[in-house]
């Protein structure tokens, strides 16, 4: 209880401690994680298919819940508190959205403050603060159906949903995945910017290291089940282990590219 | 006498014949509808039981109506000639297409759409009754939909086991051989399907919110 790590880990918002999770088969998605999130950082975890980054990231929800180690959120481990409290305090960004499509935008983004039992008028302020904050006017987008959007709009749902109740953490799959270049270049902007203004410890899951390295103040690359490093952007492009010269490989063969040096 | 004419001539007949198949039907699909949605819904999370039942389910439906009549007169309880032979083989029909609809409609409910609600906090319950049955309704009424127009038909069966309804005008006018007094029979009864069927289609259409 004492020991000189156990302060050091309490200073971080979220905590690995040599995590596993393994399939009933038997099989490992993620072996021995161990990794920190500082408060208010933007973590990347940077992977192909399959390296587990999914499975680390619904590790921290527990929408699956690690078969070893521990999993500390502000120097709690989540084992011992309530999933469907847990889930509340952390927001949830996926590739497709996710998105009800039988509610409209508006009861979308109040999900969770409806869920924590906000009084209406509370919710009915936040959700157009948030999607102000997320840059669709609330008196044309409020009563609108998920159907009724674009890609890139709903994706800006999905976002002002998952902070509608002020969560610390944050946690996004792919969320401009699907998107085209233009328009995810243009999230990741807005997204960039909203980021450092918020302060929320955010875990983001990609593929894409352009992506990795405009949006990461630091780099988690998994490979088939096994955490490979932590690098901050400059330290990744300088990386000499050859999992990073793949991806780094990968700027360089992308024709739209700058270049990696 | 033309069928209309006999429909005028027998309307305190009629009228009962009508309601007692309308009591047949809807005490069939109330029994597979209090079994059928909540099984359906069990069965969602059980998919190798969800096979075994859907598959029973299955077997039940390809016996001939007058055949499971037939199988039921002898059991004890639930059997015997009358009405209550008749609504057990109904809700048997109706089962199946209730079923099987609940638990498919369910399980194709756009699978990140439950993820997020999950993700999101919501309790099991509240992803059960606010986000997958919305989203199942239209695939869950058209289940309805269809056991309700079969059991209809089939319930015109049941007065060959003495449980009256619409089919003994068309069993009498088999006996008579008279084509008339058979489609006094027939003809309500498809009325009454077209008219169900397309009132509950109605209904379908409107909760399909996607």
């Amino acid at each position: 209880m004492t020991s000189p790590t156990d302060s050091l880990q309490n200073g971080y918002a979220l905590t690995f401690q040599d995590a596993s999770y393994r399939l009933p088969s038997g099989s490992a998605l993620m072996s021995n994680l161990n990794l920190s999130v500082a408060r208010g950082e933007t973590l990347v975890l940077l992977g192909r298919s399959g390296s587990g980054k999914t499975t680390t990231l619904k590790l921290i929800n527990r929408l699956l819940d690690a078969s070893d180690g521990e999993i500390l959120i502000a120097g709690k481990p989540i084992r011992t508190l309530d999933p469907i409290e847990l889930r509340r305090g952390i927001g949830y960004v996926i590739q497709d959205a996710g998105l009800f499509p039988h509610w409209t935008v508006e009861q979308n983004v109040g999900l969770v403050p409806k869920l924590d039992g906000w009084p209406k008028e509370k919710i009915q302020a936040r959700v157009r603060e948030m999607l102000s904050l997320v840059g669709l006017p609330p008196e044309e987008f409020a009563k609108r159906r998920p159907s009724a959007l674009s890609g890139g709009q709903k994706q800006r749902v999905g976002v002002a949903r998952a902070l509608a109740a002020d969560p610390p953490i944050l946690l996004m799959d792919e969320p401009f995945g699907a998107l085209d270049p233009i328009t995810r270049s243009d999230l990741q902007n807005e997204f960039r910017m909203l980021a450092a203004r918020l302060q929320k410890t955010i875990v983001f899951v990609t593929h894409d290291v352009r992506e990795a390295l405009f949006l990461g103040t630091r780099i988690a690359v998994l490979d088939q089940g096994r955490l490979v490093g932590v690098y901050t952007p400059d330290e990744f492009l300088k990386a000499s282990e050859p999992e990073i010269h793949a991806f780094a490989a990968s700027l360089h063969s992308d024709a739209a590219g700058e270049g990696a040096r | 006498m033309k069928w209309y004419e006999f429909l005028l001539h027998n309307r305190a007949e009629v009228l009962q014949r009508i309601i007692e198949h309308l009591g047949l039907v809807a005490a069939s699909m109330a029994i597979a509808l209090a079994v059928g949605l909540p099984l359906g819904i069990a069965l969602v999370r059980r998919q190798k039981m969800q096979r075994w039942v859907i598959g029973t389910a299955n077997v039940l439906q390809t016996i001939p109506s007058l055949a499971l009549f037939g199988f039921l007169i002898p059991v004890p309880w639930i059997g015997g000639v009358g009405a209550s032979t008749a609504i057990v083989a109904l809700s048997l029909y109706a089962l199946l297409p209730i079923l099987r609809n609940t638990s498919t409609g369910i399980l194709e409910v756009d699978p990140a759409v439950v993820e997020s609600a999950i993700g999101m906090g919501m309790t099991p319950r509240q992803v059960l009754w606010q986000v997958q049955l919305p989203l199942a309704a239209p695939v869950l009424l058209a289940g309805i939909r269809v056991a309700t127009a079969m059991c209809i038909g089939v319930a015109t069966v049941a007065a060959a086991i003495g449980a009256g309804g619409l089919g003994v005008f068309i069993f009498r006018g088999l006996a008579m051989v008279n084509n008339q007094v058979i489609l006094a029979g027939a003809i309500p009864a498809a009325g009454i399907a077209i008219a169900v069927d397309s009132g509950l289609g109605y209904f379908q259409k409107s909760v399909d919110k996607r």
